[in-house]
């Protein structure tokens, strides 16, 4: 099974992983839940329908990433398990 | 003309987003020696989406890997952009100085980008304070780091916090820069707990022609920016003798000293200064 | 529930200053009513001589800190007899006392009065668990809840670390040595019957702050607290970038309104952020050669050393926070321990919160309307309270909140905070390190600041700045079962707690 992980657990980081899926699947967990689960999913959905992937799992840990930061370590997590 | 250039690294997006805050003339994002190696890939992806996400009132400036490894061609595919204002470059030498600078072009040219990404070469090895000369005129050079920690490790001499063994580098780099109208920075000062140590090893270098110094720690950029800019006596000296300078004629005499057309146009570059660092 | 559905004996915040219109309220001093041998060693006969018993309400302070262990000791005794509907009156709680969380789950304390309270008590009583109410004042708003009757003391239990045979006492020396014990003052005065608690009895004690004529008992015990909880080591500042510059950006807007001159007085908050705002007032102080008048509130090692160099004439000190400023009060004459109602009852019109020229204060919100809480997180979880906050934001000429503009993607700034602690009249400035937001009631402020160099913007700008970096948390659903009432210093209920 294809995983790919990038990021980290430090403060204002998040830690995504991926794995091959035959649909689409998404787990976040945040230290700002409550208030940024709805954006954060928002921007792995937008950067998933760029990336035009619409089958994966995708689990993100997150420690109160921005926007770009989230899209950075999706981006570079799927380019991981790509590569493998 | 930047007082101060401090050290980010460029994997980590806390110390990314609050870089703005530290006052620094310009910010080097790292992604050589503070990006470990199974990282280098996170991390310009990382910063790519940094840059793209936000606007800059500092300079940015990115230091790559060597353009000898992959990474290093990579990091210029992956951030080069409007929003770069120039690239570091370390081991600089005459020749991977012009390579790069062709390569700037042809990304620009390529990404329809409206200026001219600059070149800072990161001086530190011996070879790269020998060629400092014609470095200096190279294309988008707009000023040399010089970078002790390698070079005395290229020299096998010792390193020390009074920097003795860097005094001749550090003039040489000043002078060439001086002569090309760049700028000198000087290398940082490591030992972040020492605030005394620090105030010192900037003012050797200042005294030597440096016009500026990296910092390695944010709590570094407050006296960098004091030693590097002018005084409020010398701003408020030298807005005298520019008014002064409005009324006369060729030579005249203030406050019994005589003044004259160098003493003019040192007067007038700090008054600039002063405006650049937001001092007036 | 809406202010108007308060219950009985409550009223509603109106302003600041409201309660000037109302004249002062003094039950009658209280005397020790034990003329016999006072001293004591055991809690169970405390308990039974004063015949303590159900529905009664028991009083402590919070000097000991989170070494205190008297508190845990009358919880013991509560526990073992089964006692119910206990009032408490602990003039802060923290982490070590978490005993209380088993009391208010089986019905023995069902109400408490506190000014601050930190740890798993909090999220008992925010889970609704306690039977009735929450109630937290300010430091100062105790002192006079105290004087005026609103909250009535069957027993109050002041630990004293170092006392007589007689109850007269203080703090400065003994095993459990924890400097001022001005928040017991008004329990000394007022509670129906007091209990003076200690681990280190003296024959006599010279210039008490605790006066034996008032002590009906003297309980000695073992050990008062731990000593590592009671004091901090030395209390450090932050070496963190952005709070340095926060304080540095402070220091040099204190400087351009005139603040830093001779005679200037200062009241600082205990730790990080706040403690380096003293650091580089005093470098400024150093380099103009000025000299204040004094600094009041909890003291630390940093001022006390700021005494010891001539750069402040005196301390004026409710709260040692570190064993520097335990050291300092016992042996530099200048260094004083002051009481609750010389610090900041409302009423003493030259209460030295009134006197402060500047004070410095941390917030975890603040809203549009420079409304600050101190008391809760966002989700509204009790997990500090105003201390002093209230008082010094409105005695004090100008206060000031220094906090990061954002806390891991949460900004600091809301349209309107989960829980008011202080009201926006008392709030002047915001510093954050991405800019100054003053208010707009403060246009004297904002008329020395015209020509500045540093960034100042409007509360709304800073906002802004602050969403645009996060984007817009969304909003969160909130409980409308009360457990609580957050207390004006005047008693006035300014906000509500609500379960989470």
């Amino acid at each position: 099974m294809k995983v790919g992980l990038a990021g980290s657990l430090e403060s204002n980081d998040c830690l995504i992983t991926v794995e091959e899926h035959d649909s689409l699947e998404i787990v976040i967990e945040s230290i700002v839940y409550d208030f940024f689960s709805t954006q954060i999913k928002k921007v792995i959905m937008d950067t998933l329908n760029e990336l035009k992937i619409s089958h994966l799992k995708v689990f993100c840990n997150d420690k109160g990433a921005l926007d770009y930061t989230i899209k950075a370590r999706l981006i570079t997590a799927i380019r991981r398990m790509e590569k493998l | 003309m930047s007082r101060s250039y401090l050290f980010i690294p460029a994997n980590r997006p806390g110390m990314m987003q609050s870089a703005a805050c530290f006052s620094a003339d310009a910010v080097i994002f790292d992604l050589e020696d503070s990006v470990a190696i199974t990282e280098k890939d996170s991390a310009r992806i990382l910063l790519q989406e940094f840059l793209t996400a936000n606007t800059f009132d500092y300079e940015v400036v990115v230091r790559i890997n060597s353009l000898d490894q992959n990474d290093g061609i990579l990091d210029l595919e992956t951030i080069v952009g409007p929003k770069v204002d120039a690239i570091m470059l370390p081991k600089a030498t005459v020749e991977n100085v012009q390579k790069l600078a062709y390569r700037l072009a042809n990304f620009e040219k390529a990404r329809k980008i409206n200026k001219e990404i600059a070149i800072i070469p990161l001086v530190e090895t011996a070879i790269g304070v020998l060629e400092v000369e014609e470095i200096v005129c190279l294309d988008r050079v707009k000023g040399i780091l010089l970078g002790a920690e390698d070079l005395t490790s290229d020299m096998e001499i010792e390193r020390n916090k009074t920097g003795e063994e860097i005094t001749y580098p550090r003039a040489r780099i000043a002078f060439a820069c001086h002569a090309a109208k760049v700028e000198a920075i000087d290398t940082p000062f490591t030992d972040v707990n020492d605030d005394e140590g620090l105030v010192a090893d900037a003012l050797r270098a200042r005294k030597l022609g440096m016009t500026g110094k990296s910092a390695i720690h944010p709590n570094q950029i407050p006296v960098i920016n004091e030693i590097y800019a002018p005084s409020e006596k010398q701003i408020a000296q030298a807005l005298r003798i520019v008014e002064a300078a409005s009324i006369h004629q060729g030579v005249f005499s203030l406050d019994g000293n005589m003044i004259d057309k160098p003493i003019i146009d040192r007067s007038e570059k700090i008054i600039s200064k002063a405006k650049r660092y937001d001092l007036l | 529930m809406k202010m108007n559905m308060l219950p009985e004996g409550f009223r509603p915040f109106v302003k600041a200053d409201d309660y000037l219109k109302y004249p002062r309220k003094s039950i009658p001093i209280v005397y020790a009513q034990n003329q016999g041998p006072k001293l004591q060693t055991s809690i169970k006969e405390i308990f039974d001589i004063l015949g303590i018993k159900d529905g009664m309400t028991l009083s402590f302070h919070h000097h000991l800190r989170n070494g205190d262990e008297v508190l845990n000791m009358v919880m013991r005794e509560i526990q073992a007899r089964n006692l119910k509907n206990i009032t408490l009156a602990p003039s802060s709680l923290f982490p070590n006392q978490r005993l209380m969380c088993e009391l208010i789950e089986n019905g023995n304390v069902t109400r408490i009065y506190t000014n601050y309270l930190n740890g798993d008590i909090g999220k008992t009583i925010c889970q609704g668990k306690m039977k009735d109410l929450l109630i937290m004042d300010t430091h100062g708003g105790r002192s006079y809840a105290i004087e005026s009757g609103d909250i009535k003391i069957d027993v109050a239990f002041i630990a004293t670390p170092c006392c007589d045979q007689e109850g007269n006492g203080h703090g400065k020396i003994g095993p459990s040595a924890c400097g001022s014990l001005g928040y017991a003052i008004p329990d000394m005065l007022y509670a129906k019957r007091k209990v003076a608690v200690t681990d280190y009895l003296v024959p006599s004690v010279e210039d008490p702050e605790i006066q034996g004529r008032y002590i009906d008992y003297v309980l000695k015990v073992d050990k008062l607290g731990e000593q590592s909880g009671i004091v901090s080591g030395t209390t450090k500042i932050t070496r963190d970038p952005i709070g340095l510059k926060i304080a540095s950006d402070t220091a040099k807007l204190l400087d351009k309104l005139g603040l830093i001159e001779n005679g200037f007085s200062m009241q600082t908050g205990a730790g990080g952020t706040t403690l380096a705002v003293a650091k580089y007032v005093r470098d400024l102080m150093i380099k103009k050669g000025v000299k204040a008048k004094f600094a009041c509130g909890g003291i630390t090692g940093y001022f006390v050393q700021m005494l010891e160099e001539g750069l402040i004439e005196d301390l004026y000190d409710v709260q040692c926070f570190d064993l520097e400023a335990v050291r300092s009060i016992g042996v530099n004459s200048n260094h004083h321990a002051i009481s609750a109602f010389e610090y900041a009852n409302p009423y003493e019109e030259n209460a030295r919160a009134n006197q402060l020229d500047f004070v410095i204060l941390g917030a975890t919100e603040i809203d549009l309307d420079f409304n600050v809480n101190v008391t809760t997180t966002s989700h509204g979880l009790v997990i500090g309270g105003s201390g002093g906050h209230a008082d010094t934001a409105h005695g004090a000429k100008v206060s000031i909140i220094v906090t990061p503009l954002i806390k891991t993607r949460i900004p600091i700034i809301k349209e309107r905070v989960t829980t008011i602690t202080t009201p926006g009249e008392d709030i002047d400035i915001l510093v954050t390190e991405q800019g100054i937001a003053i208010n707009p009631l403060r246009q004297d402020l904002l008329s020395k600041l015209q020509n500045s160099k540093l960034k100042i913007y409007t509360i709304e700008e800073l906002y802004k700045k602050a969403l645009a970096m996060t984007g817009v948390p969304s909003p969160l659903k909130r409980s409308e079962d009360v457990v609580g009432l957050v207390r004006y210093r005047d008693q006035t209920v300014i906000d509500f707690l609500y379960r989470i």
